[in-house]
């Protein structure tokens, strides 16, 4: 797809149209705390405690910045190749399976980096299949990936809670979830690398998986920008029909790139599930799939724009919860309108404020160009 | 007659089960034909609901509740056009983004103003749609297998009920049979064709964009002010989505996307009514199961094993007139 946009030097494009983008969510964001009849400037001054004030509260924003770095991932290495990955949550949700199958299989047996491994393929293992049936029907049958994907979240929110109320709860227990996992199904805490920072970590969950989501940001940087797959991603993703003449195999590419993004998505459930509950619950994901397009979209689907983006979206869950305790006509549902702006500002409306960014540039391009010929 | 009795309540719950489907269903029938995907069916009609929820609680009259209920779906349309249409932005994000925006602003909103757990005050008589009896239903009501069908069946339902039978022959004449409709399937096809025609791409479809907003904006309304007196956080519950789905299930064609959302809305109410019995033959199905159903088939269908559903050509593409 050709853009009809002129080329801006890269900080421009990479850091400020998204600042400006998201300046913008934010001030519509701070009209609807306006309209509820609370001051925005209190609103973020909580905002930025919450997310910042204590070394536990830190750990809590990097807790849950670890689950969006890996939703983030899933959504941006399909949007390179091409496609829209919007069953993250799914995905996410049927991946707990496979942690929490390798946990209620070893957890009393075995020390924890025995489990995690396990946990950790397990769970990118049935990420990936909730993700392959999308892909081969878009590939083979043609059938459109965004609808099935959004089909597919809901079966997977009846399977899982098939499996919650029927299979994997314990016998004698009504609440749907599995048993409480003992000393080997549960993850470290990183109160040590906090400690550094002379911080203390608290009761905050902040747990070893944020390693692996670092980890995986960097795995999937070498995939997209150094491995040959990463190239015939890129190509299909700029031109289908490129990819097509240059001999690329887009069927096999777009099975193989769902199959990555749902195991991506899939281990996001390492991080609730080993790291904060130590069980597997009803609804876990809590809709960190859906974050994961707004993160994808904010960090231009870049690992080094993932990584901020999601500790963004962090300081809005976690700052946001001090926003509903501190001021209480505004609710944790602050967050979902806050996401939704930026989705829309950076994602919809990305090309609003480009033309006149782009007119300022060229002015002053312009000029400069003029004040070279008039030295020479 | 025990069987008849129980079919007719099933089919009764049916339809009403169904009307959200169908308004919702046609709504985005409008847009995708002239080719702007709407995956924010769900966001309308949740605002819409609050909307109409909010409005006749405090003006205590449905209408105004109706209206409030079309203007903001309305609304949410034209933002979803702006950024698709006008600035050519990625149509599903944008749907995706009207879908979060609006499911915080009404819990947000609603808790604000009402105090009441992100619901509006329960409605009253007045506030609220009634349902209407058709003349002699009472009286044939006894008589054998006519009786309960006129009474029951036809009779005895909200007047949104009707307008949503009654919208699928009109969306039909609309696309199919007038000038603006042609024209609206073919901007959904080919929209360079049509504008070498003269004719303005952008103002069709956004003409077409708010005709979607009216129809989520009745099928909102019909949640909040027939089915239930009231506005309940998050009462669309993946309607939105279901309808999309019925949608595809029908191959964008209006009256067979009346008998996907009753076929859907039968499977619902099917799994209501069954919670978990056994049926015969089959044995014990999952509620879960009968819940995923409409999913699994609208994921067969788009597989192609069911005949094949062909979107339109120009759908999800944003026009951009050659300069």
């Amino acid at each position: 797809m050709s853009t009809p946009y002129a080329k801006l030097p890269g900080w421009v494009e990479y850091g400020l149209i998204p600042l400006v983008n998201l300046a913008v969510a934010f001030l519509v964001a701070g009209l609807v705390v306006l309209l509820v009849g609370e001051n925005p400037f209190e609103a973020a001054y909580h905002l930025i405690n919450g997310a910042f004030g204590r070394g536990e509260y830190i750990g809590f924003t990097l807790y849950y910045a670890t689950t969006f770095i890996f939703t983030g991932l899933a959504v941006a290495v399909a949007f390179h190749a091409g496609l829209f990955n919007i069953g993250g949550e799914g995905q996410a949700y049927v991946g707990g399976i496979g942690v929490a199958l390798a946990c209620l299989w070893l957890d009393q047996v075995m020390p924890w980096y025995v489990v995690f491994p396990l946990a950790i393929l397990g769970s990118a293992f049935f990420g990936a299949i909730w993700a392959f049936l999308p892909g081969w029907l878009q590939a083979r049958r043609g059938s459109h990936i965004v609808i099935t994907t959004i089909m597919f979240n809901f079966i997977a929110s009846s399977l899982m809670v098939y499996l919650l109320t029927r299979v994997l709860k314990p016998l004698g227990s009504m609440a749907p979830q599995t048993r409480t996992f003992a000393e080997g199904g549960q993850l470290p805490k990183l109160d040590w690398l906090l400690s550094i920072f002379g911080l203390n970590v608290g009761t905050a969950p902040f747990n070893i998986s944020f390693l692996l989501a670092l980890a995986a940001a960097f795995a999937v940087w070498v995939l997209i920008w150094r491995t040959r797959l990463g190239y015939e991603m890129r190509t299909m993703g700029h031109s289908p029909s490129a990819a097509r003449y240059a001999g690329i195999r887009e069927s096999r590419i777009v099975v193989i790139t769902m199959m990555i993004s749902g195991g991506l998505a899939g281990m996001m459930a390492l991080n609730p599930i080993m790291g904060e509950q130590f069980r597997m619950q009803l609804d876990f994901v809590q809709g960190a799939g859906f974050v994961g397009i707004a993160v994808a979209l904010m960090g231009r689907s870049h690992p080094g724009g993932i990584i901020p983006a999601a500790i963004l979206f962090g300081v809005l869950y976690q700052g946001g919860a001090e926003i509903a305790f501190e001021m209480p006509s505004i609710s944790r549902d602050m967050i979902v309108i806050i996401q939704g702006l930026v989705i829309l500002f950076a994602g919809a409306l990305e090309n609003m404020f480009r033309p006149p960014i782009a007119r300022a540039f060229a002015m002053r391009g312009e000029r400069a160009a003029l004040v070279q010929t008039k030295g020479a | 007659m025990d069987f008849f009795h129980v079919l007719v309540v099933l089919l009764e719950s049916t339809i009403r089960v169904s009307v959200p489907l169908v308004f919702a269903a046609l709504a985005g029938l409008f847009t995708e034909r002239a080719g702007v995907f709407d995956i924010s069916l769900e966001g309308k009609m949740l605002g819409a609901a609050f909307a109409a929820g909010a409005a006749a609680a405090v003006s205590q009259s449905v209408w105004v509740g109706l209206v409030a209920a079309i203007l903001v779906s309305v609304l949410l349309s034209l933002v979803h056009g702006y950024a698709s249409i006008t600035q050519r932005g990625n149509q599903i994000v944008s749907g995706v983004a009207i879908n979060f925006i609006v499911a915080g602003a009404t819990v947000i909103l609603g808790e604000a103003w009402f105090r009441q757990g992100g619901r509006t005050p329960a409605l009253v008589e007045g506030a609220r749609f009634q349902v209407v009896n058709f003349p002699g239903a009472d009286a044939i009501r006894d008589v054998p297998v006519l009786g309960p069908v006129y009474a029951d069946l036809l009779s005895g339902h909200f007047l949104l009920t009707y307008l949503a039978f009654a919208m699928v022959p009109i969306s039909w004449w609309i696309l199919f049979r007038t000038r603006f409709g042609l024209r609206l399937r073919a901007v959904g096809e080919n929209p360079g064709a049509v504008d070498t025609a003269g004719i303005s791409v952008i103002w069709l479809r956004y003409r077409a964009v708010i005709c979607c907003g009216i129809l989520c904006g009745f099928a909102g309304a019909y949640l909040s002010l027939a089915m239930t007196a009231g506005f309940v956080k998050g009462m669309t519950a993946g309607k939105g989505y279901i309808a999309l789905a019925a949608l595809i299930f029908a191959k964008w064609r209006p009256v067979n996307v009346m008998f996907a959302c009753l076929l859907f809305g039968f499977l619902d109410a099917l799994a209501i009514r069954l919670q978990g019995a056994p049926l015969p033959l089959i044995g014990q199905v999952p509620v879960q199961f009968m819940q995923a159903l409409p999913y699994i088939l609208t994921v067969i269908l788009l597989a192609g094993f069911i005949g094949k559903a062909i979107p339109p050509k120009a759908g999800g593409v944003p026009y951009v007139k050659e300069r």
